[in-house]
Protein backbone atom coordinates (compact mmCIF):
# COMPACT_ATOMS: atom_id res chain seq x y z
CA UNK A 1 0.00 0.00 0.00
CA UNK A 2 1.21 3.08 -0.75
CA UNK A 3 1.56 6.08 1.91
CA UNK A 4 -0.93 8.92 2.17
CA UNK A 5 1.70 11.24 2.39
CA UNK A 6 5.63 11.00 1.23
CA UNK A 7 7.12 13.92 2.16
CA UNK A 8 10.93 14.91 1.24
CA UNK A 9 11.73 18.74 0.82
CA UNK A 10 15.00 21.01 0.82
CA UNK A 11 14.05 24.60 1.07
CA UNK A 12 16.03 27.92 2.00
CA UNK A 13 14.17 30.86 3.52
CA UNK A 14 16.78 33.46 4.38
CA UNK A 15 18.76 31.89 7.34
CA UNK A 16 15.95 28.60 7.45
CA UNK A 17 16.77 25.89 6.45
CA UNK A 18 13.39 23.33 5.46
CA UNK A 19 15.34 20.03 5.08
CA UNK A 20 12.30 17.40 5.94
CA UNK A 21 11.69 13.84 4.95
CA UNK A 22 8.46 11.88 6.35
CA UNK A 23 6.09 9.37 5.18
CA UNK A 24 3.17 8.63 7.02
CA UNK A 25 -0.26 6.65 6.37
CA UNK A 26 -2.61 7.74 9.52
CA UNK A 27 -5.54 9.53 9.13
CA UNK A 28 -4.44 12.64 10.78
CA UNK A 29 -1.14 13.39 10.95
CA UNK A 30 0.21 16.03 13.38
CA UNK A 31 3.31 18.07 12.43
CA UNK A 32 4.33 18.66 15.59
CA UNK A 33 6.52 21.39 17.13
CA UNK A 34 7.78 25.06 18.70
CA UNK A 35 6.67 28.00 17.17
CA UNK A 36 9.18 28.75 14.22
CA UNK A 37 9.94 25.32 13.33
CA UNK A 38 8.96 25.37 10.18
CA UNK A 39 5.86 23.49 10.62
CA UNK A 40 4.01 26.04 8.81
CA UNK A 41 6.45 26.12 6.43
CA UNK A 42 6.33 22.29 5.67
CA UNK A 43 2.67 22.57 4.87
CA UNK A 44 3.12 25.41 2.65
CA UNK A 45 5.06 23.04 0.72
CA UNK A 46 2.59 20.47 0.09
CA UNK A 47 -0.04 23.07 -0.14
CA UNK A 48 1.49 24.52 -3.00
CA UNK A 49 1.96 27.92 -1.38
CA UNK A 50 5.87 27.69 -1.52
CA UNK A 51 7.97 26.00 -4.04
CA UNK A 52 10.75 23.95 -2.86
CA UNK A 53 14.00 24.46 -4.17
CA UNK A 54 14.23 20.59 -4.15
CA UNK A 55 12.58 17.02 -2.85
CA UNK A 56 9.54 15.80 -3.95
CA UNK A 57 5.92 15.97 -2.47
CA UNK A 58 3.85 12.85 -2.76
CA UNK A 59 -0.15 12.30 -1.95
CA UNK A 60 -1.81 9.39 -2.01
CA UNK A 61 1.00 7.80 -4.73
CA UNK A 62 0.61 10.78 -7.01
CA UNK A 63 3.50 12.94 -7.53
CA UNK A 64 2.41 16.74 -7.10
CA UNK A 65 6.03 18.17 -6.89
CA UNK A 66 9.60 16.61 -7.90
CA UNK A 67 12.41 18.80 -8.46
CA UNK A 68 14.17 16.55 -10.30
CA UNK A 69 11.38 15.56 -12.37
CA UNK A 70 10.73 18.96 -13.09
CA UNK A 71 6.81 18.67 -11.79
CA UNK A 72 5.19 21.07 -10.20
CA UNK A 73 1.58 21.54 -9.96
CA UNK A 74 0.41 24.92 -9.15
CA UNK A 75 -1.95 25.12 -5.68
CA UNK A 76 -4.94 25.17 -7.64
CA UNK A 77 -4.45 22.14 -9.42
CA UNK A 78 -3.70 19.92 -6.11
CA UNK A 79 -7.22 19.33 -4.74
CA UNK A 80 -5.69 19.99 -1.44
CA UNK A 81 -8.24 21.89 1.02
CA UNK A 82 -6.21 24.58 3.16
CA UNK A 83 -7.64 25.38 6.70
CA UNK A 84 -5.10 28.57 7.79
CA UNK A 85 -5.09 29.98 11.47
CA UNK A 86 -7.16 32.91 10.58
CA UNK A 87 -10.22 31.18 8.61
CA UNK A 88 -9.22 33.77 5.55
CA UNK A 89 -12.88 33.63 4.29
CA UNK A 90 -14.17 35.94 1.76
CA UNK A 91 -15.62 39.31 3.36
CA UNK A 92 -17.39 40.30 0.24
CA UNK A 93 -19.34 36.64 -0.07
CA UNK A 94 -22.15 34.74 2.48
CA UNK A 95 -21.03 32.59 4.01
CA UNK A 96 -23.24 29.88 1.62
CA UNK A 97 -21.11 31.64 -1.29
CA UNK A 98 -17.65 31.08 1.11
CA UNK A 99 -18.55 27.85 1.46
CA UNK A 100 -19.45 26.83 -2.42
CA UNK A 101 -16.33 28.78 -3.40
CA UNK A 102 -14.30 25.78 -3.94
CA UNK A 103 -17.08 23.46 -4.88
CA UNK A 104 -17.73 25.50 -8.50
CA UNK A 105 -13.83 25.14 -9.07
CA UNK A 106 -14.78 21.31 -8.81
CA UNK A 107 -15.02 19.69 -12.69
CA UNK A 108 -18.85 19.02 -13.47
CA UNK A 109 -18.59 15.10 -13.56
CA UNK A 110 -16.70 14.83 -10.19
CA UNK A 111 -19.25 17.25 -8.38
CA UNK A 112 -20.65 15.23 -5.31
CA UNK A 113 -24.08 17.27 -5.36
CA UNK A 114 -25.36 16.06 -1.52
CA UNK A 115 -22.00 16.89 -0.49
CA UNK A 116 -23.33 20.82 1.00
CA UNK A 117 -25.80 19.03 3.35
CA UNK A 118 -23.61 16.68 4.71
CA UNK A 119 -20.87 18.93 5.51
CA UNK A 120 -23.45 21.53 7.25
CA UNK A 121 -24.38 18.87 9.43
CA UNK A 122 -21.19 17.13 9.91
CA UNK A 123 -20.46 21.07 11.33
CA UNK A 124 -23.18 22.13 12.94
CA UNK A 125 -23.56 25.29 10.60
CA UNK A 126 -26.68 25.48 8.73
CA UNK A 127 -28.28 28.24 10.80
CA UNK A 128 -25.33 30.56 9.42
CA UNK A 129 -25.81 30.10 5.49
CA UNK A 130 -27.12 33.88 4.89
CA UNK A 131 -24.37 35.74 7.71
CA UNK A 132 -21.78 37.54 6.19
CA UNK A 133 -18.31 36.28 7.64
CA UNK A 134 -18.25 40.03 9.35
CA UNK A 135 -21.15 38.91 11.93
CA UNK A 136 -19.71 35.49 12.76
CA UNK A 137 -17.88 34.62 16.13
CA UNK A 138 -14.27 33.35 15.58
CA UNK A 139 -15.56 29.35 16.23
CA UNK A 140 -18.11 30.13 13.31
CA UNK A 141 -15.81 31.64 11.24
CA UNK A 142 -13.26 28.73 11.69
CA UNK A 143 -15.87 25.64 11.06
CA UNK A 144 -17.06 27.91 7.57
CA UNK A 145 -13.27 27.62 7.04
CA UNK A 146 -13.12 23.84 7.42
CA UNK A 147 -16.56 23.59 5.78
CA UNK A 148 -14.99 25.48 2.55
CA UNK A 149 -12.14 23.62 2.03
CA UNK A 150 -13.95 20.26 2.28
CA UNK A 151 -16.34 21.15 -0.39
CA UNK A 152 -13.54 21.61 -2.92
CA UNK A 153 -13.38 17.76 -2.40
CA UNK A 154 -10.15 17.59 -1.55
CA UNK A 155 -7.60 14.54 -1.79
CA UNK A 156 -5.93 16.07 1.56
CA UNK A 157 -6.46 18.44 4.23
CA UNK A 158 -4.63 20.57 5.46
CA UNK A 159 -5.07 22.22 9.06
CA UNK A 160 -2.58 25.02 10.02
CA UNK A 161 -3.36 25.39 13.81
CA UNK A 162 -6.56 25.88 13.49
CA UNK A 163 -7.50 26.52 17.08
CA UNK A 164 -4.54 28.54 17.83
CA UNK A 165 -6.23 32.14 17.82
CA UNK A 166 -9.29 30.73 19.50
CA UNK A 167 -10.23 30.94 23.40
CA UNK A 168 -10.40 27.62 25.87
CA UNK A 169 -14.22 27.25 24.73
CA UNK A 170 -14.43 27.99 20.91
CA UNK A 171 -11.68 25.19 21.33
CA UNK A 172 -14.03 22.73 22.69
CA UNK A 173 -16.66 23.81 20.50
CA UNK A 174 -14.38 23.15 16.93
CA UNK A 175 -12.71 19.85 18.46
CA UNK A 176 -15.54 17.22 18.35
CA UNK A 177 -16.08 18.51 14.66
CA UNK A 178 -12.51 17.87 14.12
CA UNK A 179 -12.84 14.52 15.21
CA UNK A 180 -15.74 13.61 13.58
CA UNK A 181 -14.06 14.60 10.30
CA UNK A 182 -11.50 12.63 11.06
CA UNK A 183 -13.54 9.50 11.68
CA UNK A 184 -15.90 10.32 9.10
CA UNK A 185 -15.14 12.21 6.13
CA UNK A 186 -12.90 9.59 4.99
CA UNK A 187 -10.09 12.45 3.72
CA UNK A 188 -6.64 12.34 5.45
CA UNK A 189 -5.74 15.20 7.36
CA UNK A 190 -2.31 17.11 8.30
CA UNK A 191 -2.58 18.86 11.27
CA UNK A 192 0.09 21.28 12.52
CA UNK A 193 -0.03 22.64 15.77
CA UNK A 194 2.19 23.39 19.06
CA UNK A 195 -0.57 22.25 21.47
CA UNK A 196 0.27 19.06 23.26
CA UNK A 197 -3.32 18.24 24.22
CA UNK A 198 -4.76 18.98 20.85
CA UNK A 199 -2.14 16.55 19.38
CA UNK A 200 -2.42 13.81 21.74
CA UNK A 201 -6.46 13.96 21.33
CA UNK A 202 -6.39 14.27 17.32
CA UNK A 203 -3.27 12.78 15.73
CA UNK A 204 -3.28 9.02 15.04
CA UNK A 205 0.71 9.50 14.06
CA UNK A 206 3.16 12.75 15.18
CA UNK A 207 5.92 13.96 12.91
CA UNK A 208 8.13 15.93 15.49
CA UNK A 209 9.37 19.30 13.73
CA UNK A 210 12.30 20.79 14.99
CA UNK A 211 14.67 23.24 13.45
CA UNK A 212 13.53 22.86 9.97
CA UNK A 213 13.60 18.69 10.24
CA UNK A 214 11.40 16.15 11.23
CA UNK A 215 13.32 14.65 14.27
CA UNK A 216 10.84 11.63 14.13
CA UNK A 217 7.57 10.36 12.74
CA UNK A 218 5.60 7.33 13.54
CA UNK A 219 2.12 6.42 15.86
CA UNK A 220 1.00 9.08 18.64
CA UNK A 221 1.63 6.89 21.54
CA UNK A 222 4.79 5.70 20.52
CA UNK A 223 6.23 9.36 19.95
CA UNK A 224 5.14 10.38 22.87
CA UNK A 225 6.51 8.79 25.28
CA UNK A 226 9.97 7.96 23.71
CA UNK A 227 12.61 9.56 26.45
CA UNK A 228 14.94 10.07 23.90
CA UNK A 229 12.90 12.91 22.07
CA UNK A 230 11.78 14.09 25.51
CA UNK A 231 15.18 14.85 26.45
CA UNK A 232 15.74 17.12 23.34
CA UNK A 233 16.27 21.01 24.48
CA UNK A 234 12.43 22.83 24.08
CA UNK A 235 10.61 19.35 23.76
CA UNK A 236 7.74 18.74 25.49
CA UNK A 237 7.36 16.67 28.35
CA UNK A 238 6.69 12.92 27.81
CA UNK A 239 3.57 11.43 28.10
CA UNK A 240 1.51 8.16 28.06
CA UNK A 241 -1.53 7.82 25.73
CA UNK A 242 -3.69 4.67 26.80
CA UNK A 243 -6.88 3.67 25.74
CA UNK A 244 -9.23 2.57 28.47
CA UNK A 245 -12.46 1.23 28.91
CA UNK A 246 -15.02 2.36 32.13
CA UNK A 247 -15.26 -1.30 33.62
CA UNK A 248 -17.33 0.13 37.00
CA UNK A 249 -17.99 2.96 39.56
CA UNK A 250 -16.49 3.17 43.13
CA UNK A 251 -20.35 5.22 43.99
CA UNK A 252 -19.76 5.87 47.22
CA UNK A 253 -16.18 7.92 46.36
CA UNK A 254 -17.61 9.23 42.88
CA UNK A 255 -14.87 7.22 41.25
CA UNK A 256 -14.60 5.47 37.68
CA UNK A 257 -12.77 2.38 37.17
CA UNK A 258 -10.87 2.10 34.02
CA UNK A 259 -9.20 -1.31 32.26
CA UNK A 260 -6.30 -0.07 30.51
CA UNK A 261 -3.87 -2.07 28.46
CA UNK A 262 -0.83 -0.65 31.69
CA UNK A 263 -3.45 -2.51 34.16
CA UNK A 264 -6.64 -1.15 36.02
CA UNK A 265 -6.78 2.64 37.11
CA UNK A 266 -9.13 4.63 39.27
CA UNK A 267 -10.05 8.11 38.41
CA UNK A 268 -12.52 10.75 39.00
CA UNK A 269 -15.79 9.70 37.80
CA UNK A 270 -17.01 12.66 36.50
CA UNK A 271 -19.61 12.42 33.22
CA UNK A 272 -18.52 8.84 32.19
CA UNK A 273 -20.61 5.97 31.26
CA UNK A 274 -20.29 2.32 31.98
CA UNK A 275 -18.58 0.58 28.96
CA UNK A 276 -17.65 3.85 27.36
CA UNK A 277 -14.18 3.87 25.74
CA UNK A 278 -11.67 7.07 26.29
CA UNK A 279 -8.21 7.93 25.59
CA UNK A 280 -5.90 9.05 28.92
CA UNK A 281 -2.56 10.65 29.34
CA UNK A 282 -0.67 10.50 31.89
CA UNK A 283 2.31 13.12 31.56
CA UNK A 284 5.57 11.56 32.88
CA UNK A 285 6.20 14.13 35.49
CA UNK A 286 2.94 12.37 37.40
CA UNK A 287 4.33 9.32 37.72
CA UNK A 288 7.10 8.19 40.69
CA UNK A 289 8.90 5.17 40.92
CA UNK A 290 9.13 2.66 44.05
CA UNK A 291 11.36 -0.47 44.28
CA UNK A 292 8.70 -2.21 46.77
CA UNK A 293 5.21 -1.48 47.08
CA UNK A 294 4.80 1.42 48.39
CA UNK A 295 2.18 1.22 51.36
CA UNK A 296 0.12 4.18 52.81
CA UNK A 297 0.62 6.35 50.71
CA UNK A 298 -2.58 9.17 49.15
CA UNK A 299 -2.01 7.71 45.30
CA UNK A 300 -5.02 5.72 44.34
CA UNK A 301 -2.93 4.50 40.93
CA UNK A 302 -0.15 1.99 41.41
CA UNK A 303 1.12 -0.25 38.73
CA UNK A 304 3.61 -2.88 39.02
CA UNK A 305 6.33 -3.05 36.22
CA UNK A 306 10.03 -3.62 34.91
CA UNK A 307 12.43 -0.49 33.59
CA UNK A 308 12.50 -0.58 29.47
CA UNK A 309 14.29 1.92 28.54
CA UNK A 310 16.50 4.89 30.14
CA UNK A 311 16.98 7.95 28.27
CA UNK A 312 20.00 10.62 28.62
CA UNK A 313 20.35 13.03 31.12
CA UNK A 314 18.52 16.31 29.74
CA UNK A 315 17.89 19.97 31.62
CA UNK A 316 20.05 22.45 33.13
CA UNK A 317 22.56 20.93 34.51
CA UNK A 318 21.69 17.54 33.00
CA UNK A 319 19.58 17.01 36.08
CA UNK A 320 16.24 15.01 34.12
CA UNK A 321 16.19 11.75 33.51
CA UNK A 322 13.18 9.96 31.05
CA UNK A 323 12.36 6.40 31.55
CA UNK A 324 9.80 4.11 30.07
CA UNK A 325 8.15 1.37 32.46
CA UNK A 326 6.99 -1.44 30.64
CA UNK A 327 3.10 -2.09 32.65
CA UNK A 328 1.41 -4.82 31.31
CA UNK A 329 1.12 -4.58 27.76
CA UNK A 330 1.71 -0.78 27.39
CA UNK A 331 4.96 1.60 28.17
CA UNK A 332 4.51 3.84 30.93
CA UNK A 333 6.82 7.50 30.65
CA UNK A 334 8.38 8.82 33.59
CA UNK A 335 10.46 11.50 34.85
CA UNK A 336 13.01 11.26 37.14
CA UNK A 337 15.90 13.62 38.59
CA UNK A 338 19.31 11.81 37.63
CA UNK A 339 19.79 11.90 41.45
CA UNK A 340 16.48 9.79 42.29
CA UNK A 341 17.77 7.19 39.32
CA UNK A 342 20.76 6.91 41.21
CA UNK A 343 19.84 6.64 44.66
CA UNK A 344 17.42 3.82 43.97
CA UNK A 345 20.02 1.71 41.17
CA UNK A 346 17.31 1.59 38.27
CA UNK A 347 18.81 -0.13 35.48
CA UNK A 348 16.70 -1.68 32.43
CA UNK A 349 15.36 -5.22 33.77
CA UNK A 350 14.59 -4.28 37.39
CA UNK A 351 11.48 -4.24 38.75
CA UNK A 352 9.47 -1.09 39.99
CA UNK A 353 6.51 -0.15 40.87
CA UNK A 354 4.66 3.19 39.37
CA UNK A 355 2.98 5.40 41.18
CA UNK A 356 0.73 7.64 38.96
CA UNK A 357 -0.43 10.51 40.76
CA UNK A 358 -2.74 12.22 38.04
CA UNK A 359 -4.69 11.00 34.99
CA UNK A 360 -6.12 13.49 32.32
CA UNK A 361 -9.43 11.81 30.02
CA UNK A 362 -8.62 12.97 26.26
CA UNK A 363 -11.74 11.93 24.82
CA UNK A 364 -14.70 11.91 26.85
CA UNK B 1 -22.40 71.23 -21.54
CA UNK B 2 -23.54 67.94 -23.25
CA UNK B 3 -20.43 67.83 -24.74
CA UNK B 4 -18.42 68.04 -21.42
CA UNK B 5 -20.44 65.05 -20.02
CA UNK B 6 -19.91 62.67 -23.07
CA UNK B 7 -15.72 64.10 -23.10
CA UNK B 8 -15.48 63.50 -19.09
CA UNK B 9 -17.56 60.00 -19.61
CA UNK B 10 -15.74 58.68 -22.74
CA UNK B 11 -12.43 59.83 -21.25
CA UNK B 12 -13.02 58.07 -17.78
CA UNK B 13 -14.36 54.40 -19.14
CA UNK B 14 -11.81 54.49 -22.20
CA UNK B 15 -8.56 55.06 -19.22
CA UNK B 16 -10.67 52.15 -17.14
CA UNK B 17 -9.00 48.92 -18.76
CA UNK B 18 -5.52 50.58 -19.22
CA UNK B 19 -5.95 52.14 -15.88
CA UNK B 20 -6.50 48.87 -14.14
CA UNK B 21 -4.07 47.20 -16.14
CA UNK B 22 -1.37 49.92 -15.12
CA UNK B 23 -2.69 50.05 -11.42
CA UNK B 24 -2.58 46.15 -11.14
CA UNK B 25 0.99 46.27 -12.92
CA UNK B 26 2.86 48.94 -10.42
CA UNK B 27 0.57 47.14 -7.31
CA UNK B 28 1.74 43.44 -8.04
CA UNK B 29 3.95 43.51 -10.97
CA UNK B 30 8.10 43.53 -10.13
CA UNK B 31 9.91 44.41 -13.28
CA UNK B 32 12.86 46.54 -14.69
CA UNK B 33 11.84 50.13 -15.26
CA UNK B 34 8.93 50.32 -12.57
CA UNK B 35 9.63 53.21 -11.43
CA UNK B 36 10.03 54.65 -15.42
CA UNK B 37 6.36 53.65 -15.79
CA UNK B 38 5.57 55.18 -12.32
CA UNK B 39 6.99 58.70 -13.49
CA UNK B 40 5.72 58.45 -16.66
CA UNK B 41 1.79 57.94 -15.33
CA UNK B 42 2.52 60.50 -12.67
CA UNK B 43 3.70 63.18 -15.66
CA UNK B 44 0.74 64.30 -16.39
CA UNK B 45 -0.17 65.54 -12.53
CA UNK B 46 3.14 66.99 -12.35
CA UNK B 47 3.49 69.25 -15.54
CA UNK B 48 1.83 72.11 -16.39
CA UNK B 49 -1.13 71.63 -18.62
CA UNK B 50 -0.49 73.24 -21.21
CA UNK B 51 2.77 71.40 -21.36
CA UNK B 52 1.01 68.15 -21.57
CA UNK B 53 -1.61 69.88 -24.22
CA UNK B 54 1.31 70.77 -26.23
CA UNK B 55 2.96 67.36 -26.16
CA UNK B 56 -0.30 65.73 -27.55
CA UNK B 57 -0.80 68.45 -29.94
CA UNK B 58 3.30 67.38 -31.35
CA UNK B 59 2.68 63.46 -31.03
CA UNK B 60 -1.08 62.68 -32.17
CA UNK B 61 -1.58 65.96 -34.39
CA UNK B 62 -2.31 65.35 -38.16
CA UNK B 63 1.85 65.20 -38.74
CA UNK B 64 3.02 64.20 -35.65
CA UNK B 65 4.05 60.74 -35.73
CA UNK B 66 1.29 59.04 -33.85
CA UNK B 67 -1.23 61.21 -35.33
CA UNK B 68 -0.12 60.25 -38.77
CA UNK B 69 -0.19 56.54 -38.08
CA UNK B 70 -3.77 56.63 -36.67
CA UNK B 71 -4.80 58.98 -39.49
CA UNK B 72 -3.06 56.61 -42.76
CA UNK B 73 -4.35 53.45 -40.99
CA UNK B 74 -7.29 54.11 -39.78
CA UNK B 75 -8.65 57.42 -40.55
CA UNK B 76 -8.79 58.73 -37.12
CA UNK B 77 -8.00 62.04 -37.02
CA UNK B 78 -7.88 63.06 -33.08
CA UNK B 79 -6.39 66.59 -33.54
CA UNK B 80 -9.38 69.85 -32.87
CA UNK B 81 -12.03 66.91 -32.29
CA UNK B 82 -13.99 65.73 -29.39
CA UNK B 83 -12.57 62.54 -29.31
CA UNK B 84 -9.01 64.42 -28.86
CA UNK B 85 -10.83 66.36 -25.94
CA UNK B 86 -11.34 63.17 -24.53
CA UNK B 87 -8.02 61.79 -24.96
CA UNK B 88 -6.72 65.04 -22.99
CA UNK B 89 -9.13 64.21 -20.45
CA UNK B 90 -8.19 61.08 -20.22
CA UNK B 91 -4.17 61.74 -20.04
CA UNK B 92 -4.66 64.04 -17.00
CA UNK B 93 -7.22 62.21 -15.25
CA UNK B 94 -5.22 58.65 -15.77
CA UNK B 95 -2.74 59.42 -12.62
CA UNK B 96 -5.03 59.73 -10.11
CA UNK B 97 -7.36 56.79 -11.58
CA UNK B 98 -4.17 54.62 -11.27
CA UNK B 99 -3.10 55.75 -7.98
CA UNK B 100 -6.82 55.25 -6.32
CA UNK B 101 -7.03 51.70 -8.27
CA UNK B 102 -2.53 50.99 -7.65
CA UNK B 103 -4.07 51.58 -3.26
CA UNK B 104 -6.76 49.50 -3.55
CA UNK B 105 -5.37 46.61 -5.07
CA UNK B 106 -2.07 46.72 -2.83
CA UNK B 107 -4.29 46.97 -0.20
CA UNK B 108 -6.27 43.68 -0.37
CA UNK B 109 -5.23 40.85 1.64
CA UNK B 110 -3.06 38.61 -0.28
CA UNK B 111 -3.67 36.32 2.15
CA UNK B 112 -7.44 35.44 1.05
CA UNK B 113 -5.93 35.42 -2.42
CA UNK B 114 -4.01 32.32 -1.71
CA UNK B 115 -6.89 30.94 0.38
CA UNK B 116 -9.05 31.21 -3.21
CA UNK B 117 -6.23 29.49 -4.87
CA UNK B 118 -5.81 26.68 -2.29
CA UNK B 119 -9.80 26.28 -3.61
CA UNK B 120 -8.80 25.28 -6.87
CA UNK B 121 -9.08 28.98 -8.29
CA UNK B 122 -6.91 29.72 -10.87
CA UNK B 123 -5.03 32.74 -11.14
CA UNK B 124 -7.29 34.76 -13.71
CA UNK B 125 -10.49 33.72 -11.37
CA UNK B 126 -8.84 35.02 -8.37
CA UNK B 127 -8.47 37.84 -9.85
CA UNK B 128 -12.04 38.07 -11.18
CA UNK B 129 -13.55 36.78 -8.08
CA UNK B 130 -11.80 37.53 -4.73
CA UNK B 131 -9.29 40.55 -5.94
CA UNK B 132 -11.39 42.58 -8.54
CA UNK B 133 -14.61 42.98 -6.39
CA UNK B 134 -12.71 43.54 -2.69
CA UNK B 135 -10.52 47.01 -4.55
CA UNK B 136 -14.27 47.91 -6.09
CA UNK B 137 -14.24 50.74 -3.74
CA UNK B 138 -11.32 51.98 -5.13
CA UNK B 139 -11.88 51.57 -8.41
CA UNK B 140 -14.83 53.49 -7.94
CA UNK B 141 -13.18 56.49 -6.40
CA UNK B 142 -10.37 56.31 -9.32
CA UNK B 143 -13.10 56.73 -11.94
CA UNK B 144 -14.93 59.50 -9.99
CA UNK B 145 -11.73 61.30 -9.40
CA UNK B 146 -10.46 61.04 -13.40
CA UNK B 147 -14.32 62.07 -14.20
CA UNK B 148 -13.82 64.94 -11.92
CA UNK B 149 -10.74 65.83 -13.47
CA UNK B 150 -11.71 65.29 -16.76
CA UNK B 151 -14.72 67.80 -16.32
CA UNK B 152 -12.87 70.33 -15.04
CA UNK B 153 -9.83 69.63 -17.73
CA UNK B 154 -8.72 73.12 -19.42
CA UNK B 155 -5.05 73.42 -20.21
CA UNK B 156 -4.49 70.01 -22.31
CA UNK B 157 -7.52 70.76 -23.95
CA UNK B 158 -7.37 73.96 -25.15
CA UNK B 159 -4.03 73.34 -26.22
CA UNK B 160 -4.41 70.08 -28.00
CA UNK B 161 -8.03 70.32 -29.54
CA UNK B 162 -8.30 74.36 -29.38
CA UNK B 163 -11.99 76.04 -28.16
CA UNK B 164 -14.19 74.96 -31.09
CA UNK B 165 -17.83 75.44 -30.57
CA UNK B 166 -19.75 72.68 -30.75
CA UNK B 167 -16.49 70.32 -31.21
CA UNK B 168 -13.80 71.15 -28.55
CA UNK B 169 -15.58 73.40 -26.29
CA UNK B 170 -16.07 71.87 -23.01
CA UNK B 171 -17.38 73.62 -20.07
CA UNK B 172 -14.41 75.19 -18.71
CA UNK B 173 -13.37 76.76 -22.06
CA UNK B 174 -16.98 77.80 -22.58
CA UNK B 175 -16.92 79.61 -19.23
CA UNK B 176 -13.69 81.22 -20.40
CA UNK B 177 -15.10 82.36 -23.43
CA UNK B 178 -17.72 84.09 -21.85
CA UNK B 179 -15.56 85.74 -19.43
CA UNK B 180 -13.58 86.60 -22.58
CA UNK B 181 -16.76 88.74 -24.69
CA UNK B 182 -18.55 92.41 -22.57
CA UNK B 183 -22.11 90.67 -21.90
CA UNK B 184 -20.48 87.37 -21.32
CA UNK B 185 -21.12 87.60 -17.23
CA UNK B 186 -24.72 85.78 -17.00
CA UNK B 187 -23.74 83.17 -19.36
CA UNK B 188 -20.40 82.30 -17.42
CA UNK B 189 -22.81 82.21 -14.39
CA UNK B 190 -25.09 79.93 -16.16
CA UNK B 191 -22.46 77.73 -16.82
CA UNK B 192 -20.66 77.85 -13.39
CA UNK B 193 -23.89 76.65 -11.94
CA UNK B 194 -24.25 73.82 -13.92
CA UNK B 195 -20.78 72.66 -13.21
CA UNK B 196 -21.45 73.39 -9.53
CA UNK B 197 -24.48 70.95 -9.96
CA UNK B 198 -22.78 68.09 -11.72
CA UNK B 199 -19.62 68.12 -9.34
CA UNK B 200 -21.81 67.75 -6.40
CA UNK B 201 -23.94 65.01 -7.95
CA UNK B 202 -20.66 63.35 -8.83
CA UNK B 203 -19.72 63.72 -5.57
CA UNK B 204 -22.50 62.56 -4.13
CA UNK B 205 -23.04 59.78 -6.23
CA UNK B 206 -19.55 58.02 -5.50
CA UNK B 207 -20.63 58.40 -1.61
CA UNK B 208 -23.75 56.52 -2.39
CA UNK B 209 -21.72 53.80 -4.90
CA UNK B 210 -18.98 53.40 -1.91
CA UNK B 211 -21.65 53.07 1.07
CA UNK B 212 -23.33 50.27 -0.50
CA UNK B 213 -20.13 48.42 -1.94
CA UNK B 214 -18.34 48.90 1.61
CA UNK B 215 -21.25 47.75 3.08
CA UNK B 216 -21.62 44.35 0.80
CA UNK B 217 -17.86 44.06 1.98
CA UNK B 218 -17.88 44.66 5.88
CA UNK B 219 -14.32 44.47 7.02
CA UNK B 220 -13.88 41.44 9.40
Amino acid sequence: MTDVLDIAVRHRLGDFTLDSSFTSDGRLTALFGSSGSGKTSLVNVIGGLIRPDSGHVRVDGETLVDTERGIYLPKHRRRIGYVFQEARLFPHLTVRQNLLFGHWFVPRAQRKPAELDKVLELLGIGHLLRRRPGALSGGEKQRVAIGRALLAQPRLLLMDEPLAALDEARKAEILPHIERLRDEAGIPIVYVSHALAEVARLATTVAMVENGRVAACGPTADILSRPDLAARPGAPEASTLLSAEVAGFEEAFGLARLTTPAGPLTIARGTLRQGQRIKIRILASDVMLGLGQPAEISALNVLPGTVFEIGERSGTGGSTVHLLIACGEAKLAARLTAKSLALLGLAPGKPVHAVIKSVSVEMP
Amino acid sequence: MRLSLIVATTAMLASLPLGLAVGLLLARGRFWGKSLLDAIVHMPLILPPVVTGYLLLVGFGRRGPIGEFLYDWFGIVLSFRWTGAALACAVMGFPLMVRAIRLSIEAVDRKLESAAGTLGASPLWVFLVVTLPLCLPGIIAGMILCFAKAMGEFGATITFVSNIPGETQTLPSAIYTFTQVPGGDAGAMRLTLISIVISVAALFFSELMARIVGRRIAVE
